[in-house]
């Protein structure tokens, strides 16, 4: 019981800390969560990206004339831990808005907070369809293309195959299960003589790939879908490739062309997959330009798809913000409801209705380049074209 | 037919990866009882050095040569921990070396990623093993021949070395009674060292094997490392063989399983310990646990309840946090209600493990269970938040009798291992069914009434609930019930023989732990307004196992500070540095080393000593006395 007084000198300790950094006054604060240590193949990328976008907005004169500044916080994967760094951000560091993150669980517990607390929150990189539908709030926008346009993308060219007999391999957590419904929904919706002759569930992280493999195989599918990504789809394609599972069969795999899970395959990249991805190497607009130039340039490396969603949700965030001329969060939500901005993809809107942003992604075939993995024939599939009509949606979001 | 053949053989690949890193942890634990968290990450360091060496040597010489010397180099970091570190606190309380290792696994996996970037790295695919071999119009990949090969071959190895050598007989002997082997005048450091560093090579070894198959990333320590515990445990701890069978078992199991249920690896493993250990206590080969001669602690400072000068302390204290809200802000009374559920949740487990002598690796089930029932109260049947805090916590009650009485059958280690199992079986019910729990997503929007809603009531609310259940759990210490638990702890036998029902009372003591760890996840979710499966998941176990053993695990309460220290702590590490593992990691291992009885044991017993004002040296060094079972 002697344990208070330990309690006190903690909080004491924690007060002085919380205090040792505050900006001044004047500058607007965004408040940033994302999973740093627990996903850095990701977030490093991306925090790069948000730190090109924070040094342009100020070079460019700030907001309105202040200086932009961007307290980021590490989440550890937990969501939990999550709404802890939320809640310092908006309680201690007084914040304008939150912005990031990137697994589902996080960005709809941060999500709630904002809704919880009045507080605006952009999601990056979450890509549940919950987050804009049926768990959306009005404080929370989204800018990533959610899980069903990115399925609504893939079905586009998986429609126009042949294949009639389809597997599936997803990570059993909420994201690969609903990226299957739904790409299973639409597939069926456009070609009802389409059969689902097997389905493997790896644990996420975990797959034990051999015995996944062979029981796909098993079943002779004509095409496969793949949603596993990271360490998982390493293994996933090394024995599919050992073992000829790919061989004479289609593949339709969710973000295999992001450089982040298409680089560390190398000279394994198997040739043919139709992805979702980010071929930096063959986009050539004058906005993706700039933007590779400049990142390009302070990094001397080449960008990842999480570059560009660091980029872009600063970018957006200083957009809205310049937009509502003020931090308080009703006017900010008015600011971003409809609000068009440039991107390296292109324009982006958020939707008024569902608070979707209409940043697209880039659907190709992947590759093989001098013992590198690449995105070919790609092309942009904007965001606006793969969203249900405005009828199903309001049916699917909650009334605010 | 052919397919069943190859999908055996596959399964029995992964059963060698598996038995390598496994029959290393099974030696460890055999000889030093050290429950070592860090297998895993030696398993990590094995193939990221394993990747770094393959890279750059070439040929096959070097890609083999390049797997063996990784795993030497892994070895002698073993040795150099083993030394440096846990020779010190080999004499610390049970499962205080846990401790140490689960710092070290923090630091390895912050320092991979300094040392070799963020990016998911693949390595060769092994010379002369990159295809595959075709069998009636299967392909079976020939490095998982090499490695169907290499597992009995590893096991046949270990077998002579265990049988054939002096060492193995030292080996094994020490596994059976290591206090004998240490009265015969056997070296125990080095025996302890060599066989930590034999260890340490397999789990190196089975890590730089992954290279032709798997990505190496910061993450592969925590994917094995629970999957490994499971082995061991199913095939009996200190049993070579039984990994092996355990290893096959699982794998092939998991091979097969996947054909009916495509979701059934997320759960398998521990589906099978739980069957095993309730059917076979000690595992499939293993024997049953020699009688501790030693009394766990507390011979040396026996318990007593507070001085009323302490009381005034205590109280003094207590009113000192209720004025928080006069100058804190609203995050810090915040992190002030999360650290006050945390002393919840630690006092629950404290009273388990210290009272009770059983260490629970999976008390965050019914931390979680207390969660989620909130949730479905609030969420589904609408009740108002002081009724849901009130009836909560009944479904970590429920699942801790349930579970508790089939836990209460086992001790030691295998206790530890079937409520992990029973944790994480509740874990997959609430990640898998989605129409109720909502899955990975949650269930959202349990925020507290207005009564409670600002942060100052909510943190009197978690204070007051902290406070009265401290107390409480003293109070029953203290009680006829507490000295009878105590007794069932300090000795099976005696406490039989005086007509004490062991096996009730350790129920009883197993379900008011899980309810009062209901009562702070109960109160964690109306903090956090939400429910994960995360509330029930591994890590917060392993959490609040850290804050036992980090206040001390032979004290009456020093579970408080420890969830005080750490908890505060992390939230601040976190919050301040992106290094946040590394530093906190290096903060345990320190605290480690200087409180080898945990926080608030050492300070104890530097107090007692004064108060003594004995001869300088000998406390420390004073081993508990032995009683005369």
């Amino acid at each position: 019981m002697r344990a208070r007084n330990t309690f006190v000198g903690a909080a004491f300790a924690l007060l002085a800390g919380g205090m040792a950094h505050s900006a001044l006054a004047q500058d607007i604060k965004i408040g940033e969560i994302n999973s740093y240590s627990l996903l850095p193949a990701f977030t490093e990328p991306y925090r790069k990206g948000w730190q090109l976008a924070v040094e342009e907005v100020n070079a460019a004169g700030g907001i309105n004339g202040k200086k932009l500044v961007v307290i980021s916080k590490d989440d550890g994967g937990k969501p939990a831990d999550a709404q802890t760094a939320a809640n310092e951000l908006v309680s201690s560091e007084g914040v304008a808005m939150l912005a990031g993150t990137f697994l589902s669980n996080i960005g709809l517990a941060v999500s709630d907070f904002a809704n919880q607390k009045k507080v605006f929150f952009l999601a990056a990189e979450p890509l549940t369809d919950a987050i804009t539908w049926s768990k959306g709030n009005k404080y929370t926008f989204r800018l990533r293309p959610s899980n069903y346009m990115q399925a609504a993308m893939l079905v586009e060219a998986a429609s126009k195959l042949p294949a009639k007999r389809w597997a599936t391999i997803a990570p059993n957590y909420e994201y690969g299960q609903s990226a299957v419904a739904v790409f299973k929904k639409l597939m069926s919706e456009k070609r009802p003589d389409i059969q689902w002759v097997d389905e493997q569930w790896p644990p996420q992280g975990k797959i034990d790939a051999g015995p996944v493999v062979q029981a796909v195989a098993a079943a002779n599918p004509e095409a496969i879908l793949n949603v596993t990504f990271g360490a998982d789809l390493v293994k996933l394609v090394r024995e599919g490739n050992t073992r000829g599972l790919f061989k004479g069969r289609e593949v339709v795999s969710f973000l295999t062309g992001e450089p982040e899970y298409l680089d560390p395959l190398k000279d394994e990249t198997p040739e043919g997959w139709i992805v979702t991805g980010y071929p930096w190497y063959s986009i050539k607009t004058p906005e993706h330009d700039a933007f590779l130039k400049a990142y390009q340039a302070k990094y001397n490396d080449y960008p990842r798809l999480g570059s560009i969603v660091g980029y872009q949700t600063i970018k957006a965030s200083a957009a809205i913000l310049a937009k509502a001329g003020s931090t308080d969060p009703e006017k900010l939500i008015a600011a971003a409801e409809g609000l068009s901005m440039p991107s390296p993809f292109g324009e982006i809107t958020f939707r008024k209705i569902d608070h979707q942003s209409t940043l697209g992604a880039f659907v190709g075939k992947t590759a093989l380049k001098d013992g590198k993995g690449v995105m070919v024939d790609s092309s942009y599939k904007k965001g606006a074209d793969y969203l249900p009509s405005d009828a199903e949606v309001a049916k699917l979001r909650p009334k605010d | 037919m052919a397919f069943y053949v190859v999908q055996f053989l596959t399964g029995l690949a992964s059963a060698a990866s598996l038995f390598l890193v496994a029959s290393g942890l099974s030696i460890i634990f055999g000889v030093t009882r050290i429950v070592n968290f860090a297998h895993g990450a030696f398993y990590m360091i094995g193939a990221y050095i394993a990747f770094t060496l393959t890279e750059r040597l070439s040929g096959a010489f070097g890609f083999w040569g390049g797997i063996v010397l990784a795993a030497f180099a892994v070895a002698l970091i073993g040795v150099i921990v083993e030394m440096v570190l846990l020779r010190r606190i080999y004499h610390a309380p049970e499962l205080f070396q846990l401790l140490a290792t689960f710092g070290l696994t923090l630091m390895v996996e912050d320092l991979v990623v300094l040392i070799w970037g963020p990016d998911d790295l693949v390595g060769r695919r092994a010379p002369g093993f990159r295809g595959a071999i075709d069998f009636f119009g299967q392909n079976i990949p020939s490095y998982d021949l090499f490695l169907i090969v290499l597992g009995p071959v590893v096991l046949g190895i270990l077998w002579l070395l265990f049988q054939r050598t002096r060492w193995g007989v030292l080996v094994r002997a020490a596994t059976q009674d290591r206090d004998m082997v240490a009265a015969l005048g056997v070296n125990q450091k080095w025996l302890f060292t060599s066989v930590f560093a034999v260890g340490v090579f397999l789990a190196a070894l089975g890590g730089a094997l992954q290279i032709p198959r798997d990505a190496v990333h910061h993450a592969m320590d925590l994917r094995i490392i629970v999957e490994v515990f499971v082995v061991v445990v199913i095939g009996g701890l200190g049993s070579i063989v039984g990994a092996f069978v355990a290893a096959v078992l699982v794998s092939e199991l998991n091979a097969f399983g996947i054909l009916i249920f495509p979701k059934i690896s997320i759960i398998l493993v521990f589906l099978v310990m739980a069957v095993v250990l309730i059917v076979r206590p000690w595992g499939l080969f293993g024997k049953p646990e020699a009688a501790a001669r030693k009394t766990p602690g507390l011979t040396v400072n026996p318990w007593r309840p507070l001085t009323s000068n302490e009381r005034l302390m205590a109280l003094a204290a207590l009113i000192v946090a209720a004025m928080l809200p006069l100058f804190a802000g609203n995050y810090l009374l915040t992190v002030g209600s999360e650290i006050a559920i945390f002393v919840i949740f630690a006092v629950s487990l404290h009273f388990l493990m210290s009272v009770g002598g059983l260490a629970s690796f999976g008390h965050a089930a019914y931390f979680g269970l207390g969660a989620y029932g909130i949730a479905f109260l609030a969420k589904m049947a609408g009740l108002p938040m002081i009724v849901c805090l009130l009836l909560g916590p009944l479904l970590g009650c429920m699942g801790a009798a349930v579970f508790g009485f089939f836990a209460v059958q086992l001790s030691g280690v295998y206790f530890a291992m079937l409520t992990l199992a029973f944790a994480q079986i509740v874990w997959s019910i609430a990640f898998q069914w989605v129409n109720v729990t909502g899955g990975d997503n949650g269930i959202l929007g349990l925020w507290p009434s207005s009564w409670a809603a600002s942060p100052s009531r909510f943190y009197w609310l978690s204070l007051g609930v902290a406070a009265l259940v401290t107390v409480a759990l003293r109070a029953m210490v203290f009680s006829p019930f507490g000295y009878a638990l105590r007794a069932t702890r300090d000795s099976g036998l005696r406490s039989e023989a005086i007509g004490i029902d062991a096996k009730r009372i350790q129920w009883t003591a197993f379900v008011i732990a899980g309810t009062t760890a209901g009562i702070g996840g109960a109160l964690f979710a109306y903090l956090k307004g939400s429910v994960f499966p995360d509330n029930l998941g591994i890590s917060l176990s392993v959490d609040a196992l850290v804050m036992v053993l980090l206040g001390g695990v032979e004290t009456v309460s020093g579970a408080v500070i420890g969830a005080i220290v750490y908890k505060a702590l992390n939230i601040w590490l976190v919050s301040q540095t992106d290094l946040s593992k590394l530093v906190l990691g290096g903060f345990i291992m320190l605290i480690v080393v200087v409180f080898p009885k945990g926080i608030v044991g050492t300070l104890e017993m530097l107090a007692q000593r004064r108060k003594k004002a004995s001869p300088p040296g000998s406390p420390l060094l004073a081993k508990p006395i032995e009683s005369a079972e």
